[in-house]
């Protein structure tokens, strides 16, 4: 494979490592950074920047542990390289509360009881403030799915789910998430057909 | 990830003159990206074309839309113009990886994702289109994910899309640039059956960009659509077997055209004009949606622990035909009397 062609290549190993230039705005501060081109912004942010807030769960993109928003955007910061993301506005875990105020959601975690162990509970926050700014989820069954991309091995999925919809009801001002009550199909999913 | 060449695009002229095997394009990078990790692609250098002015999404003159190349699933997903007349398409993107990686993903990576076959990402194993002339470990192994239409001896992989699904239902045209010149390339003829050069996915060459997608005017469609996705979770998981179907349904009650793909069965989504002319003019109903699944179905080819696939595919085609006969079902989620 070129892999170890590549890895025995001394002529390669013995060169600088190519590095770019990225301007990034992160939790409100601005950074210009020297990166070595093949750094994800994960380890960026986990390594480089010492923001551990963001959790390394898989690395593959299947976890959603590393969800960070990027220009208001939840993103896998796992699947994408910094030098990719140079003017971005990111926003992590580390972001998201007002000096000792915690964010709604972060709130309504604690209020919910949406978690055990903790490690996911970073991306999930992010994914939940990207759902609620892409504004596609207004019931039980939309929140459920669209906090999908986001593994809790704890299992506080239901809890979970509250927490979001109260949050999505407070910034709604309406019984948003209680309309599962008017009856209708439950338990929808994408590429089912409703029952 | 090994030590990498990066250079961003600023205009497609440059991006046209850089690409080569050696130098890959990357947009979202949510499949590329990780098969780098794993050292299973190796491109010494990427070219970042995120800055070209390839993302739009707009009406075309013939009527239709034009996808740009790098608009990202999640806005094509959602744009109103896409679901207002595409809903099939809407719903098979969202129904599709996971709400962080439509954000990411990009339509023309979409086309160009790598199959998800287990042997494929196991360097362990022996697998054609990973070290050409290997060997493929698939066949008689775990292979609920794999081919049993089009396969060969030297592949079963599959195309891993959801919304490549809806896209060969609608029949877009795939547009692509090279410094050679343009081309067009109908969406049958863009994905590869294995055949003895599995390493090969599509027929873009190296040197080419996808550029935009073309969908052509399609409102006969919208009022009976669905894309459904059988898989071993509710959300987020690939698909086991999936269906895009389209029905025109005249005053009369009678079809008179469907469109018909499948997916989760073989290295492209799998069509057969012959499967949807048995439904042109016939009367919605299980006996026409059961004899066309039997046609689409015709030649499977089981292979190790996938004896499942075709009676569930078959079963698969009539629930999809059942469900686009009552409505359309976009899957964002709304009751169907809102989706109507």
């Amino acid at each position: 494979m070129s892999a170890s062609h590549a890895l025995h290549d001394d002529a390669a190993l013995l060169r600088p490592p190519p590095t770019l230039q990225v301007h990034l705005r992160i939790n409100g501060q601005a950074h210009t950074l020297e990166v070595e081109t093949w750094t994800s912004l994960l380890d960026l942010l986990r390594e480089r920047l010492l923001l551990t807030g963001t959790k390394k769960g898989c690395d593959h993109g299947q976890c959603g542990a590393c969800t960070v928003l990027v220009d208001g955007r939840r993103i896998n910061s796992c699947l994408t390289l910094a030098v990719m993301q140079d003017g971005a506005d990111i926003v992590t875990v580390e972001g998201l509360a007002d000096g000792e105020r915690l964010h709604p959601l972060q709130q309504a975690f604690i209020d919910h009881d949406a978690f055990q162990c903790g490690y996911c509970t970073p991306g999930q926050l992010c994914s939940a403030q990207g759902l609620i700014n892409e504004g596609q989820a207004h019931d039980r069954d939309q929140v459920r799915e669209l906090m999908s991309g986001n593994i809790c091995r704890c299992g506080a999925y239901p809890q979970i789910t509250d927490a979001v919809l109260s949050v999505l009801r407070q910034d709604a001002g309406s019984p948003a998430g209680q309309d599962d009550d008017r009856g209708g199909p439950r338990h929808w999913t994408p590429g089912t057909v409703p029952a | 990830m090994i030590p990498l060449a990066f250079q961003r695009a600023e205009a497609v002229e440059q991006a046209l003159a850089a690409l080569s095997p050696a130098c890959r394009p990357v947009a979202g990078g949510t499949n590329l990206l990780d098969l780098m990790k794993l050292q299973i692609m190796q491109p010494p250098a990427l070219l970042d074309i995120n800055r070209l002015p390839l993302d739009a999404i707009e009406v075309a003159d013939d009527g239709g839309l034009r996808l740009g190349a790098t608009a990202r699933n999640a806005d094509t997903a959602y744009h109103p113009l896409v679901s207002r007349d595409y809903p099939l398409l809407t719903a098979a993107i969202l129904a599709g990886a996971s709400p962080q990686i439509r954000n990411m993903a990009s339509n023309g990576g979409n086309l160009l994702q790598r199959t998800r076959c287990s042997y494929f990402y196991d360097h362990a194993t022996p697998c054609n289109k990973r070290d050409p002339g290997s060997g493929c470990s698939a066949h008689g192994g775990l292979t609920k994910y794999h081919a049993i239409l089009g396969g060969s001896e030297h592949c079963i992989a599959t195309h891993p899309s959801d919304m490549c699904v809806a896209l060969a239902a609608l029949e877009a045209r795939v547009h692509v640039r090279s410094a050679r010149g343009e081309r067009v390339i109908a969406f049958g003829d863009f994905h590869r059956l294995p055949g003895d050069t599995p390493d090969r996915d599509s027929t873009l060459a190296p040197d080419e960009l996808i550029v935009h997608l073309a969908l052509p005017p399609a409102p006969q469609f919208v009022a009976h659509s669905a894309y459904l996705k059988i898989r071993e979770r509710l959300s987020y998981a690939f698909a086991l077997v999936s269906v895009a179907a389209a029905l025109d349904i005249g005053e009369d009650g009678r079809i008179r055209e469907a469109r018909l793909a499948l997916g989760g069965v073989a290295h492209k989504p799998w069509r057969r004009a012959d499967a949807e002319a048995l439904l042109a003019g016939a009367t919605p109903g299980r006996e026409a949606f059961e004899a066309a699944a039997e046609r689409l179905l015709a030649g499977a080819q089981v292979d190790g622990q996938n004896a499942f696939k075709p009676v569930l595919a078959r079963r698969t085609v009539v629930r999809a035909l059942e469900a686009a006969t009552a409505g359309t079902i976009d899957n964002r989620g709304h009751r169907p009397e809102a989706a109507a």
